[in-house]
């Protein structure tokens, strides 16, 4: 119970302090949409072929356009030394971490759901029929993008060019997840729901999610005390 | 009862020593002055004190527990060289926030007496962002003090403040020692160390070269220390 209060002291801080000054939430929505548009110029948006990469197509933009939300989770910490009086306080390092991951995840849950309608547009594609398992999908996968990106958001917040190390450390982690999360969307997008055989993938993403969500509390106080 | 006892603390950035064989034991109530020149140690010494940072070598025990500790962090309040607080929070929003981090009961009441007694309470729904510098300062004080700390860890507290804020700080520091409250403070400000200190610490070049109660010639002499135990 101390740790879920905890937990939503830091997130809403983190929230409360986002929606003031809307920084990352309207780049990384801006970035997202640039790409969706960008790519709809690339590609025949009607042809059989954009529905069979769509799952591709979203995820790649949702993970450029997370990296700038992720980028500042740790970052926004910096001016004052507002990091130093969150870890000398007596809340948890996993409780410290995981609420700023929750925000960070209600951050990109925001952009992915303001960017599948301007895909559907976009590309005249419809996901209403299978918007459940897509939210369940977008859920699971935002999480383990959110966790790991969280971590290294922690690690790399005093290096001179982090917004460069941060994409380049956590992307080369994140391909199962977003391998999953790729096969997923496409599977819901183009057919009518999620075949037998693709269920693997589901599974992928919530063992990838436990997995990695444990590792970060477990390392969270070292990653913050060095 | 010992608030903090240091034995044999070492930290090194790299290959420098930056702390070197550190010992001392600082009771409950008694106000230890850090006193040394720039680059001598004292915000590192500080920094492990409050848990931000581990020494590499050594036993340290603050309030009777390891400094990591979460029920010896509840018990700290902590004002360094940064202001620690959100510039796109409100005064309001800010003292809530650390009064929730530190479990305080009723963290608005808390946060509302504490912008009275900073003088903040008209402006508690600006942004820090909006405030002057004295009004941060103020803020600062505020945000270390409210939790009602046992232990109060202050990096050059005076450096830069205004004179109301000093003001604050030093009638603060005097009842938190009155409630047998024990504070460690690193400053350049020898005339308002003196007054508030019952015991000195000299750092030099990350060794310890005094430690005991206030020489009484420093009183008079702030000085003093330096020319005796540090380099001239």
């Amino acid at each position: 119970m101390k740790l879920l209060r905890e937990v939503c002291v830091v997130a809403g801080k983190d929230l409360r302090s986002e929606f003031r000054t809307k920084e990352c939430l309207n780049a990384a929505l801006s970035f997202a949409i640039v790409i969706l548009v960008l790519f709809s110029f690339a590609v025949d948006p009607s042809s059989e072929q954009i529905r069979e990469m769509s799952g591709g197509l979203l995820w790649l933009a949702f993970a450029f356009a997370g990296a700038l939300i992720l980028n500042q989770s740790f970052a926004r910490e910096l001016p004052n030394d507002c990091l130093d009086a969150l870890v000398a306080s007596p809340v948890s390092a996993a409780a410290l971490f995981l609420g700023k991951a929750a925000a960070n995840w209600l951050l990109l849950m925001i952009v992915e759901l303001v960017c599948l309608p301007v895909f559907g547009v976009l590309y005249n594609m419809s996901w209403l029929g299978q918007w459940p398992l897509l939210l369940l999908v977008f859920l699971l996968a935002s999480w383990g993008v959110t966790v790991i990106g969280t971590m290294f958001s922690a690690l790399t917040v005093n290096l001179r060019l982090r917004e460069l190390m941060l994409p380049t450390l956590i992307y080369p982690m994140m391909i199962p997840a977003l391998m999953a999360a790729m096969q997923l969307t496409t599977v819901l997008i183009a057919t009518s729901g999620v075949p037998p055989e693709d269920w693997i993938w589901v599974r992928l993403l919530v063992g990838f999610d436990i997995i990695f969500t444990s590792l970060a509390i477990a390392l969270a106080e070292v990653v913050l005390l060095g | 009862m010992t608030a903090v006892q240091a034995n044999n603390l070492w930290k090194y950035y790299g290959d420098y020593p930056a702390l070197r064989q550190i010992s001392f034991q600082l009771e409950t109530g008694q106000c230890l002055a850090l006193l040394g020149r720039n680059g001598a140690g004292k915000t590192t010494l500080l920094r492990i004190l409050a848990g931000l940072s581990r020494p590499q070598q050594g036993i340290l025990r603050v309030l009777g527990r390891e400094s990591r500790d979460p029920n010896s962090r509840a018990s700290i309040g902590i004002l360094g060289h940064g202001i620690a607080l959100y510039e796109e929070l409100s005064a309001l929003e800010n003292l809530k926030l650390f009064a929730s981090l530190y479990g305080v009961a009723d963290p608005e009441d808390r946060a509302r007496r504490w912008l009275e007694r900073t003088g903040l309470d008209t402006v508690s729904d600006s942004l820090v962002r909006e405030f002057s510098r004295g009004m941060r300062q103020r803020l600062a004080i505020a945000r270390a003090f409210l939790h009602e700390p046992v232990l109060l860890l202050l990096d050059e507290p005076f450096t830069s403040l205004d004179d109301r804020a000093i003001k604050l700080l030093q009638g603060l520091l005097g009842e938190a020692l009155a409630r047998r409250s024990t504070v460690i403070l690193s400053t350049h400000q020898l005339r308002e160390a003196m007054e508030l200190s019952t015991h000195v610490a000299l750092l030099h070049r990350g060794q310890l070269t005094f430690y005991g109660e206030r020489p009484a010639e420093m009183l008079s002499d702030p000085t003093w220390l330096y020319r005796t135990h540090g380099e001239s």
